[in-house]
């Protein structure tokens, strides 16, 4: 192996890079590793002091905790790889909710409320992509904006109302589990999208292009890219997401009201950044969202089983955000002082 | 065209010229609404906004974000409430002092975050707002100060007058005027836009990019903590999810008052009646029967009419001088 990349690369520097220990290194200082041994640690860690805390039949039911959430950050993911931000998602999962509601409420089949719901939703993401896209103006001002009119449109429908109504099929949804096991239907769908999401993002062109555009707008534009069409297309999609989250959550909690899903927003950008998708756009995968999400999960699940109240948990999240994007950075500044070293080592070798 | 141009020029004058046609409007549906006593209603009403909205003005003029403010706003009026509770016989001023110490040190740790930290403000803000909310819950452990523990001094803070005016509309007054001066004649103000112009220029010419940042965030949390006692003082109660969402608040009332969100535009003026406005809508809308189920949506479509307007003006202007040059 060594003599291959010896024969390919000519400059030693390279071959040492790539030597087993430092391919290791690299490997476990990357994010999601650091994520994953987090997770483990917290497994092993409430394993032992909460007695009820790994057992399966929880573990998988603890999982509706968070899936609706997870599966609202997978689309996010494409907007903050490109840059943007949509704090408008939560507003959108109400006004999906609401036309769920509604659709049920006259007495429609399960599958037209589930259409129905996907459909506002994608129409909602499409009214934000447009304003966007088209106008100029900053995502997170444009989605501020839409964040207030959507869920103003579902209090002025509902007013203090809500739908409470919804057939039985409807409830197996977001209640219900698979074939008879204990998996829930949810977690299984949650785990398909991010398969779809990740074979997207790590194996098209379109994901090659989302990072294009995420680390230089203007370069992607000069290649050629259609750079306002995909930032569309990703809004869209988030709009989707949130009309398909819409579904589960309407089916879970079974009522749709205008107060629903107040503050997703945070919670969801909080879990993508955590899983190492860079705010300013162009880094990060998938696997880091996915070990993210039932790392900020379980924590939330067994800080309940130890009976932590949820203050300690909002606090942690915000500390786990902040750490989250500070060591990173200070991860790479040590990488790179490490390089430097090594540089300075080998130039030193080769004046002797 | 030419003269709505001219207005455009004069974001001042047009949001002076809504908020008269919204109160026609307003008093049309409602004759009581036309009485000098409710304006003062309202103005008083929108002071807390129009202070925290300026705060939000100079950390978006930089070209940042501070979503923390209402969380803040919260920590700090807990924190306030409590003391009076506490210790009914200290002077209520001392409640603001804390306050504002207070949330000008939940500021600076923002502002250490983003400036040294180098994180973007909207990630530490988002964090923090999380952090100080929970330190909320952990300070109050989970209680509210209701108005019979509160002393009559504690809620005379903003009621009180001083010639005839409420205090809270002086507190206002006061952080206008100080914004104002700040950032239109200091040196350090006009920095601010400097950097929110064209950073990169900022600094090469030898603007300290990351001390300005570590000031702003400590003035927004200053401002929030004394906003957050008066909050407390003004409603009778210091709630754990009090001034939750505000923030959005602040940065549509900066957007509305023609403050760039990418940074570096904007006027104190513009603010002010942004804010102003935010509140007349809010306020009046709740005082119709039925109309409160339409106030979320309106604020959202008022900061989205806004900014497309802005954009596409901005546009307009832009051509216009682009044709002149190649004449």
């Amino acid at each position: 192996m060594n003599e291959m990349s010896n024969a390919l690369v000519s400059e030693g520097r390279l071959i040492s890079e790539n030597s087993l220990k430092e391919r290791l290194i690299r490997g476990l200082t990357s994010w999601e590793a650091i994520l994953g041994i987090i997770l483990i640690i917290e497994f092993v860690y409430f394993s032992f002091e909460a007695p009820y805390f790994f057992d399966s039949f929880n573990l998988l039911n603890a999982s509706f905790s968070f899936t609706e959430k997870s599966i609202l950050a997978l689309s996010m993911i494409f907007v903050i790889i490109c840059g943007d931000i949509d704090i408008s998602v939560a507003s959108i999962v109400a006004l999906s909710s609401i036309v769920i509601g509604y659709t049920a409420s006259i007495g429609a089949d399960p599958w037209v409320m589930v259409v129905c719901g996907v459909a506002v939703g994608a129409a909602a993401g499409a009214v934000n992509g447009l304003l966007i896209t088209t106008i100029g103006i900053p995502a997170i001002a444009i989605t501020l904006g839409t964040q207030s009119v959507f869920r103003g449109i579902c209090q002025i429908v509902l007013k203090n109302k809500a739908y409470t109504e919804f057939p039985e099929d409807f409830a197996y949804l977001g209640q219900g589990y698979i074939f008879d096991s204990d998996v829930p239907f949810e977690l299984i769908v949650y785990l398909f999208l991010a398969i779809c999401i990740g074979f997207v993002l790590h194996y098209t062109g379109y994901g090659r292009k989302l990072y294009a555009i995420g680390n230089c707008t203007s370069t992607a534009v000069f290649s050629g890219i259609k750079v306002q069409r995909i930032r569309f297309y990703n809004f869209m999609l988030n709009g989707m997401f949130s009309g398909i989250v819409a579904v589960f959550l309407t089916s879970r909690i079974g009522s749709a009201r205008p107060n629903m899903a107040t503050n997703w927003e945070m919670d969801c950008i909080t879990l993508v950044v955590l899983g190492g998708v860079s705010i300013m756009g162009g880094r990060g995968n998938i696997i880091g969202v996915l070990i993210a999400s039932f790392l900020l999960g379980y924590l939330k699940y067994g800080m309940g089983i130890m009976s932590i109240s949820g203050k300690v948990m909002i606090i942690t999240t915000g500390f786990l955000l902040i750490g989250a994007v500070l060591l990173p950075g200070m991860l790479d500044k040590v990488k790179e002082n490490r390089k430097l070293r090594r540089q300075q080592k080998e130039l030193d070798a080769q004046r002797n | 065209m030419e003269r709505l141009k001219a207005l455009h020029k004069n974001r001042e004058a047009m949001l002076v010229l809504l908020i008269i046609a919204s109160v026609m409007a307003m008093s049309i549906g409602m004759p009581r609404f036309l009485k000098l006593g409710n304006f003062a209603n309202i103005f008083a009403d929108s002071s807390i906004l129009i202070m925290v909205a300026l705060g939000q003005f100079l950390v978006i003029l930089t070209g940042g974000i501070d979503l923390s403010i209402g969380s803040m706003i919260a920590f700090c009026g807990m924190l306030g409430a409590l003391i009076n509770m506490n210790y009914p016989g200290l002077s209520p001023i001392w409640c603001v002092v804390a306050g504002a110490l207070t949330g000008a040190g939940l500021g600076l740790f923002n502002g250490v975050l983003v400036a040294y930290g180098k994180i973007p403000a909207i990630i530490v803000t988002l964090g923090t707002m999380g952090i100080f909310r929970g330190f909320t819950y952990v300070l109050s452990k989970g209680q509210w100060v209701t108005a019979h523990e509160m002393t009559e001094g504690f809620t005379n803070i903003p009621h009180g007058t001083l010639f005839g005016i409420p205090n809270i509309i002086l507190f206002a007054i006061l952080t206008s005027l100080a914004i104002y001066y700040f950032i239109q004649f200091t040196r350090t103000g006009r920095e601010l836009y400097a950097i929110g112009g064209n950073k990169a220029a900022a600094v090469l010419v030898g603007i300290k990019e990351e001390r300005l940042q570590l000031l702003i965030f400590t003035i927004c949390g200053l401002i929030s903590g004394i906003a957050g006692v008066l909050w407390a003082a003004r409603y009778a109660a210091a709630v754990n999810e009090m001034a939750t969402g505000f923030e959005l608040m602040t940065v549509a009332a900066c957007v509305l008052g023609g403050v760039s969100i990418s940074g570096g535009s904007g006027l104190v003026g513009g603010v002010v009646l942004g804010a102003l406005f935010m509140g007349l809508l809010s306020n009046s809308l709740t005082m119709i029967k039925n109309m409160a189920f339409y106030q979320m949506f309106m604020q959202g479509m008022v900061v989205i009419i806004a900014m497309v307007f802005n954009e596409l003006m901005a546009r307009n202007s832009n051509k216009t001088v682009l044709n002149r040059r190649l004449k």
